[in-house]
């Protein structure tokens, strides 16, 4: 500012102070992000070079040699795999579920506000709370659904403790967790497409109900669902709650997921180091998450 | 040195420079109305005396004080802006008494719960509220007290900022456009109250429209302004009648100033289409002539015109015509008595002036100041 | 097209709603059945929801005794307090200095913090986890607050509300004499009621819920959030004790579940139009 006061000093000293009552604003975020948010990142992202161990002295820098390590590491490559399949189950099951209730809900107007209530209950949910109640529901012998099932004859699997199905039971509780929240937004997106449009349809003679959603709602839901797609995959990615309350990676790491490896890693084995890498790629995961949404936005989903 | 004072003051955003050294007195007591095209700047130099906006370069003196360092705040002035500004989670009661508040009560014993406690805040809250109700009393809001902003008409509206602006006494008034959110008919009668208060206050007002009416009706001073200049400062007739160059004279007055080619002779008389208008002026060379709409008349003989269309307006008639010889339009304000004797659409007609009423500009737009001929030609009388 | 259809011809699709309800909130009603219901009755494993003998008493007595069920929802409420005091105290003079003032900088400033919406709250953990041991904060409101005191989607979402204001209120402000600090508190944030309000449950819904955070930094009872409550009950007390498990659930549910059907619109529209950040 001092070569400009120079110039000018009087009629710069109104802007000045303005830009100076500004900073001064800003100050305290800008000190919590440097503290909190920015130098936590850099210092994670150093760290994942280096083979630092909480409670050893000193470190040394090992290049990539954690990321190497992950390639051999079980634990980490079968809880990516987890992640994924996590992933590639909730995503469609939350999505499509959502969708489907919104359209039935915004069809009629009886027990929006009630059907919209129960719906997102679960978003507001204590996790861990739900977690256990999932527990009791999915319990092998005692629980409530194998008990169902034994009525018409099928004998349940161990949901939880088996490695065939625990992905199965986890991923249900996710759909269960996230449903909510997309139907709202879906919700939103709906009565956001004008009624003239479903006038129109009707008066250009469109006959069924699926027609009608082909030619109307689908594509005017188009961003809308895109931007739910994404949010559910970021979302589910960092599934934690419900594996360190019900299985805990197991049996046998069959429901290891990404943040949960990170987090024993991390805070049981103190590998800082190694926690620090897989931290990295996690964060590498959201941010090509986002980045291909915003790609996908700017070049197909585009009507306005 | 009382009242508002700006000198040499220059603006510009982002490299388009919208005040060009403007310098402008408004003296303690006066209203200078400041009247121009959107675009023209006017706005922001209100903002600059309001300390809203900053000037690249100039000085502005409000009461005498240097003011151009001083914030918004501290620089005595109010302003009634054009969306009225009203804090809209304030009643009219706190958003009038706001001003006072903040400049009567310290930041402590503006806390609520707290600075209601404290020694002198229930004795200055009593002062305050005394002086809320006499403005509101004042502007006839005494019954909308607990109302807030969204429940009134834009009527009530402008009242409650004009409170919120005459309360606190201040050395200067700003308004921006006030009346332009108004219809028509309340325009007219706000405009009346603004000039009592006005009067009633004593300071400096400065008032921005774009409005040349109320310009001219409520004004002391009219100023114009166009492209980041100010033309002309002066009363409302004088603005009228006698402008000091081409763009103010074609900018006041409605409808528009009929101009006429002209030309003044090696001897200095001046002619329109050859004709010699009894008029002399010291210049040479190619003029133009400014006639208002009402100074031209039917006459016997005179510029031969083609009359085009005739509107009615009830208190006068409008005669639209072309000048034969130039092409130039010009239109005649007449009384309504003449309606019926006006030729028809595509009738010829000759039109005559008195030289007093015509106006001279150079070339470059500047005033010539013309002097009636002594030997008075009759040609164009 | 939704006109008023006849109750008949909208049954089905009422139907199809009501089942999808139900088997939506089977974990709630499973989950305060058989917090009423005796061990011997749970292990029955009959699937009447109805408890023959009611041992509410027993189960929740059970978590109120071995369990500080107090001291946990009084550190849920410290803690979410606390971290939305901050962020509110932070957030909005940034977002009003953001979005009305000019400055050098504010670009800058601007790009950082979209560029903090990038990074999920787990990234930053293991340093600030590192750091807050070496000072010995583990274990303190501190540390299960502060790094939750700056959100850059509080100041992204409080820029974008506040642009919206009319840039004359401020200056009417100015005029009236009222310090830029007197203009957030005074003015810009009572006119942001909506995004404030949004704001807020959308802060308090994340973290009552976080389990990532507190299980890392609070190792015993003094600071347990509801969360960690839950957790503790489970692995350490209950065991097998289903009823009484549920019961606690049942408690450290409840309070946000409350608040959410007494204020239900406010909450949906709270969380959906704050949700962006996921």
């Amino acid at each position: 500012m001092s070569d400009l006061a120079i110039a000018a000093p009087r009629f710069r000293a109104a802007a000045a102070g303005e830009a100076l009552a500004a900073w001064a604003l800003c100050l305290p975020a800008v000190i919590a992000y440097l503290l909190m948010l920015l130098l936590p990142t850099l210092a994670t992202a150093a760290l994942a070079f280096t083979d630092y161990e909480l409670g050893l002295d000193g470190f040394r820098w090992i290049g990539l040699g954690n990321f190497a390590e992950m390639l051999d590491d079980r634990g980490f490559l079968q809880s990516l795999r987890n992640t994924l399949i996590y992933v590639g189950l909730v995503t469609p099951g939350s999505i499509l579920g959502a969708l489907v209730l919104a359209l039935a809900i915004e069809a009629g107007t009886r027990g929006r506000t009630l059907f919209r209530a129960v719906f997102f209950l679960p978003v507001v949910s204590l996790s861990v709370a739900m977690a256990s109640a999932w527990q009791y529901l999915l319990h092998p012998t005692i629980g409530p659904l194998n008990a169902a099932l034994r009525g018409l004859g099928i004998a349940g699997p161990a949901w939880l403790s088996s490695s065939d199905t625990v992905l199965l039971a986890l991923a249900g509780i996710g759909i269960w967790e996230n449903l909510g929240f997309n139907l709202v937004l879906f919700l939103a997106g709906l009565t956001a497409i004008p009624r003239e449009l479903y006038a129109a349809a009707a008066v250009d003679g469109v006959p069924s109900a699926w027609e009608r959603f082909r030619l109307v709602t689908w594509p005017l839901l188009g961003p809308t669902t895109l931007f739910v797609l994404t949010i559910t995959m970021i979302r589910s990615v960092r599934v934690f709650d419900t594996v360190a309350v019900l299985t805990q990676g197991g049996p046998n790491k069959a429901s290891q997921v990404l943040l949960y490896t990170l987090y024993e890693e991390g805070f049981t084995y103190f590998r800082i180091g190694y926690s620090a890498a897989i931290t990295l790629v996690f964060l590498g995961i959201v941010l090509a998450l986002m980045w291909l949404q915003t790609r996908i936005l700017d070049k197909r989903v585009h009507y306005a | 040195m009382s009242g508002i004072h700006l000198q040499s003051v220059t603006k510009s955003f982002n490299g388009t420079t919208v005040l060009h050294g403007v310098s402008l007195r408004v003296a303690a007591g006066e209203f200078v109305a400041l009247v121009g095209p959107s675009g023209c700047g006017k706005t922001t130099l209100m903002r600059i005396v309001a300390g809203i906006e900053h000037a690249d370069s100039g000085t502005l003196q409000i009461q005498g004080r240097e003011a151009t360092a001083l914030r918004a705040g501290e620089r005595d002035v109010a302003m009634v802006f054009q969306s009225y500004a009203l804090y809209p989670h304030l009643t009219v009661a706190e958003n009038i008494a706001v001003p006072l508040a903040m400049r009567r009560l310290n930041a402590w014993q503006r806390l609520p719960l707290l600075g209601g406690v404290l020694p002198g805040t229930r004795a200055a809250r009593q002062g305050i509220a005394a002086e809320v109700a006499m403005a509101a009393g004042a502007l006839g809001l005494g019954t909308l007290l607990d109302r807030r902003p969204a429940q009134l008409s834009g009527g009530q509206r402008q009242r409650v900022a004009l409170a919120r602006a005459m309360v606190r006494r201040p050395a200067a008034f700003l308004m921006d456009e006030p009346l332009s959110n108004l219809d028509a008919s309340l325009r007219v009668q706000t405009r009346r109250e603004i000039v009592a208060i006005h009067r009633r206050a004593g300071a400096a007002t400065l008032y921005v429209t774009h409005d040349q009416s109320e310009a001219l009706t409520m004004a002391d001073r009219v100023a114009v302004m166009q492209a980041g200049r100010i033309l002309q400062v002066a009363p409302p007739r004088e603005i009228y009648a006698d402008p000091a160059e081409l763009r103010v004279a074609t900018f006041i007055g409605s409808p528009r100033i009929n101009l006429l080619p002209a030309e003044a002779g090696t001897d200095g008389a001046v002619r329109v289409a050859g004709l010699p208008v009894g008029l002399r002026c010291a210049a040479r060379g190619a003029l133009t002539l400014g006639v208002r709409p009402e100074a031209l008349v039917p006459a016997a003989q005179g510029l031969v015109a083609r009359a085009e269309a005739v509107e009615f307006l009830g208190e006068s008639v409008l005669l639209h015509a072309r000048h034969e010889s130039s092409g130039t339009p010009l239109v005649l304000r007449l009384p309504p008595e003449a309606a019926g004797h006006l030729p028809q659409p595509g009738g010829e007609l000759h039109l005559a002036f008195a030289p007093e009423a015509a106006l001279l500009f150079g070339p470059d737009g500047a005033r010539c100041r013309a002097e009636l001929a002594v030997a008075r030609e009759p040609a164009l009388v | 097209m939704p006109e008023r259809t006849s109750l008949l011809r909208d049954l089905p699709r009422l139907l199809f709603l009501a089942a999808a309800g139900l088997l939506m909130l089977m974990p709630y009603i499973w989950m305060a059945a058989a917090s009423l219901k005796p061990l011997d009755e749970i292990f029955r494993a009959s699937l009447s929801l109805w408890p023959e003998r009611f041992f509410a008493v027993e189960n929740y007595g059970k978590v109120f005794a071995r369990i500080p069920v107090g001291l946990y929802l009084w550190n849920g409420v410290v803690v979410c307090g606390g971290i939305l005091l901050f962020q509110v105290l932070f957030a909005v003079p940034a977002g009003y200095a953001l979005a009305k003032l000019r400055f050098r900088g504010r670009e800058l400033v601007f790009g950082a913090v979209m560029l903090g919406l990038l990074v999920p709250p787990h990234v930053p953990a293991l340093p600030l986890y590192v750091a807050f041991s070496q000072v010995g904060l583990l274990n303190t409101y501190t540390a299960l607050i502060a790094p939750f005191t700056i959100s850059v989607f509080a100041i992204f979402l409080f820029r974008q509300f506040f642009k919206s204001l009319p840039d004359d209120l401020i200056h009417a402000a100015r005029l009236d004499g009222m310090s830029e600090m007197a203009i957030v508190w005074r003015v810009v944030l009572p006119n942001a009621w909506p995004a404030a309000t949004a704001f807020a449950i959308f802060s308090v819904v994340a973290h009552w819920n976080d389990l990532f955070w507190p299980l890392i930094i609070a190792n015993g009872d003094s600071h347990a959030t509801p969360a960690l409550g839950v957790l503790f009950f489970r692995s350490a007390e209950a065991g097998d004790d289903f009823g009484a498990l549920m019961a606690a659930a049942m408690i450290m549910t409840a309070p946000l579940v409350i608040a959410f059907l007494l204020a239900q619109r406010r909450f949906v529209e709270g969380i959906a139009s704050t949700g962006l950040k996921g």
